[in-house]
């Protein structure tokens, strides 16, 4: 910090001096009070991955701050162990089977549907789009059953495209929502210059819209990434057994939580290191992308 | 990207809107063509989008609200059954009653610390540092974020940091050692109280020396500084000096005497001594030394017994029990506010720097302080932005289900039950209830209208 004693002359300033250490003073305690709030943000993850670090029989005896005495005892066999493990491995890959897919089939469709709502005219375009705003906000719980069921009879029901098809049916509202106006916000000559060069809307799209609408784009592909990728409650319903991602593996184990500890541990930080590390890549659209979504 | 770039494409790109309605048409002037092909293309952009949405979340919703008229089976017609038993049924009524409670506290905690904690974050140089550690936890799944808070709610303070903390401050405060297995070795010299005191039957006065022998003490519930007795049992009392020792009676590896302060035996540090009077009024108070040892300096002539009060013998400080059905709801909200008051932080901390300066700066030049200016200006001019994060956490919380169903342990999930879990235990879990199911995934969605209308006016009012 830069202080400022140089302003208050030590001449005259016997009052100025006092404010002047008070402010300095109630600058500290704020500086303080906000450390002991960031360490208190750090430690829970931080304790949990330390935990990941030290032997079963450890965790069982005692606290994760006891191995910051013990150094030695720490080790990243718990990791080891986890990649032997062919039902979380497993789990990871359907986890990025179902996310990767999920994001790109909602950015596509909400692209082509965004550049209709914002650029095509069409009979009804504003009570259609009026009808998807009012879909934002819907729960996914009302879809569980009847989506269920439809699976069921078309045999989706327990498959990762199941799952993959619930998430961009779910995650279609506020795509389309976002990048309509995103759209809509290109100057409409641009749209028309181009028109009137013969091209045609498809050519429009691809070569103008999309380019411009990255920014959007990013932060939607990201924001719905993340959500997919940490669903438990949907693949909790719509993966069987072979299908399922590392949530619903995980979360199976928790039934002996104090036992399971030493593949819960390792298993949680295998989940959260992909969003994490998309986190510090992309902080910005990360961001954007959160505060867009939470109109949902 | 120029716009002129449009009519050069690099590869031969796929036409969906080409392929337009039959050329043999006459009957319509080409004029209606071009319309009618417009139309087209858009529908062909659409598609997709209008399927997914038509068939995934509109029929969904008819569907529910239909089902939800039906019973359990989804054969006899019932009416509006479904809907008074949700509010018959003690389960559900339970989760009715914790989602109110996450409703009202969970937004406005949020709220308040999010705006709290943007104004502070405002006066230090590394605000983005802040508000990057406060905003991670959004990255992470309920589940792992669950698991991480299970770790912190551990019930045993050896392994849960949040009751390690805990029982560390209550230590720190209450310095007492309980020993909750100790008992007297010779019942009819010390007599249990009803309130699970022990009194000394023998009356005492002023220049006696009474010892009071223990057994049942396991070494590890000793503490480690524990001395051994028997030299502080020889002491001779002054004249009005009433004293003695608190001591194992019970030598490790045998050989002690009983009744006896034998060399190995320790005394028991930290035990509270009462001197009663004959009206049975404790008139003096003290605490054991780390040989066990005990002195009443100045009591004036009379008799006296001596009482261990019942809190020598109470279980030792165990922490808060996090995870027990009196606190899990409470324990969730704090691991919800942990997720998500990043989120708060940045969207009101974005509101406060786009808020004006002067206006602050006239303020402070009329000589309003810190407090006013937070009152009578950030907080008015926040309004809108406090009300964006008040509603969307409303809506937020609504739903929660994913952060109940992972930190709740299976015999507790009952009581920290919401509509969310409810819904999925009666569909899914167990339940086979898919009457009152839908029901519950109806009420969600009434829950949800207002927002879903706030949603409309706001987008209505923006494209005006």
């Amino acid at each position: 910090m830069t202080a400022l004693p140089s302003t208050a002359s030590p001449k005259n300033g016997g009052p100025r001096r006092v404010t002047w250490l008070l402010r300095q003073l109630s600058r500290s305690v704020v500086q303080l009070g906000l450390v002991v709030v960031g360490l208190l943000w750090l430690t829970p993850a931080f304790g949990l991955f330390i935990g990941s670090l030290r032997p079963d029989e450890d965790n069982a005896a005692t606290g994760w701050w006891k191995g910051l005495t013990n150094p030695g005892s720490l080790s990243f066999d718990s990791y080891t162990a986890l990649l032997d493990n062919s039902g979380m491995v497993d789990a990871f890959w359907n986890t990025v089977l179902i996310s990767v897919p999920a994001t790109v089939a909602v950015v596509v469709i909400a692209a082509l549907a965004g550049y209709a709502f914002a650029w095509l005219e069409f009979p009804g375009r504003d009570w259609i789009f009026l009808i998807v705003v009012g879909m934002l906000v819907v729960p996914v719980q009302v879809g569980l059953l009847p989506v269920a069921k439809m699976f069921g009879a078309v045999g989706l029901f327990g498959t990762i495209p199941g799952v993959v098809l619930f998430h961009v049916a779910y995650g279609l509202p506020f795509a389309v929502f976002l990048l309509r106006n995103y759209f809509a916000e290109i100057p409409r000559e641009m749209l028309e210059a181009a028109r009137m060069d013969g091209g045609s809307e498809w050519r429009i799209f691809l070569r103008l819209v999309l380019p411009l609408g990255r920014p959007a784009i990013a932060s939607l592909a990201i924001f719905q990434f993340l959500w997919v990728w940490n669903d438990m409650l949907v693949s909790l319903i719509f993966a069987d057994s072979q299908a399922q991602p590392l949530t619903v593996a995980l979360q199976s184990e928790m039934r002996q939580f104090g036992s399971n500890i030493g593949v819960l541990a390792p298993g949680a930080f295998l989940s959260l290191i992909v969003p994490v590390a998309v986190f510090f890549a992309f902080q910005r659209h990360f961001v954007q992308g959160v505060m867009a979504g939470s109109v949902k | 990207m120029p716009a002129t770039t449009v009519q050069a494409p690099a590869r031969p790109a796929p036409q969906p809107g080409g392929a337009g309605p039959g050329a043999g048409d006459h009957r319509n002037s080409p004029r209606r063509r071009a319309a009618r092909r417009r139309r087209l293309i858009a529908l062909l952009f659409l598609l997709p989008a209008l399927l997914l949405l038509g068939a995934l979340v509109a029929y969904p919703i008819l569907f529910t609200v239909g089902r939800s008229l039906f019973d359990a089976s989804g054969t006899r017609f019932v009416g509006v059954e479904n809907y008074a038993e949700m509010f018959r049924d003690p389960a559900t009524l339970k989760a009715i009653r914790n989602t109110t409670i996450w409703v009202v506290v969970a937004p406005l905690l949020l709220t308040g610390l999010g705006l709290i904690l943007a104004v502070l974050t405002e006066k230090i140089r590394w605000a983005t540092a802040f508000k990057l550690v406060l905003f991670m936890p959004m990255a992470i799944s309920f589940l792992a974020a669950g698991i991480i808070f299970r770790v912190v709610y551990e019930q045993d303070p050896d392994r849960g940091v949040l009751n390690a903390v805990a029982v560390g401050v209550h230590n720190a405060f209450d310095d007492s050692a309980g020993y909750p297995t100790a008992r007297p070795k010779d019942s009819t010299a010390l007599a249990k109280g009803s309130d699970g005191s022990y009194t000394t039957k023998d009356k005492a006065s002023p220049g006696n020396t009474v010892n009071l022998g223990l057994v049942g003490v396991p070494p590890k519930d000793l503490p480690k500084d524990a001395k051994p007795a028997h030299k502080a049992a020889a002491v001779k009392p002054g004249g009005s000096e009433l004293r003695g020792v608190a001591w194992v009676d019970f030598t490790l590896g045998g050989g002690g005497k009983s009744g006896q302060v034998d060399p190995k035996e320790k005394g028991l540090p930290k035990l509270v001594v009462e001197a009663v009077d004959s009206h049975g009024k404790a008139v003096a108070e003290t605490t054991t030394a780390s040989d066990g040892s005990y002195s009443f300096g100045k009591l004036p002539a009379g008799d006296y017994s001596l009482r261990l009060p019942a809190k020598n013998f109470a279980e030792p400080y165990g922490g808060v029990e996090w995870l027990g059905p009196a606190l899990i709801t409470p324990a969730i909200i704090g691991a919800y506010l942990w997720i998500w008051t990043g989120f708060a932080l940045v969207l009101i901390g974005a509101g406060l720097s786009a808020m004006p300066r002067d206006v602050i700066e006239a303020a402070k030049i009329d000589g309003a302080n810190e407090w006013q200016i937070f009152r009578r200006i950030t907080v008015p001019l926040l309004a809108p932005v406090l009300g964006v994060v008040f509603v969307t956490q409303v809506i937020n919380v609504m739903k929660v289900f994913d952060l109940v169903f992972v930190i709740a342990p299976g015999p507790v999930q009952q009581d920290a039950n919401v509509l969310a879990l409810q819904m999925w235990l009666v569909s899914f879990g167990g339940g086979n209830n898919q009457g009152l199911g839908s029901a519950l995934g109806v009420l969600l969605l009434l829950l949800v209208v207002p927002a879903m209308i706030f949603n409309i006016r706001r987008f209505r009012r923006s494209q005006s």
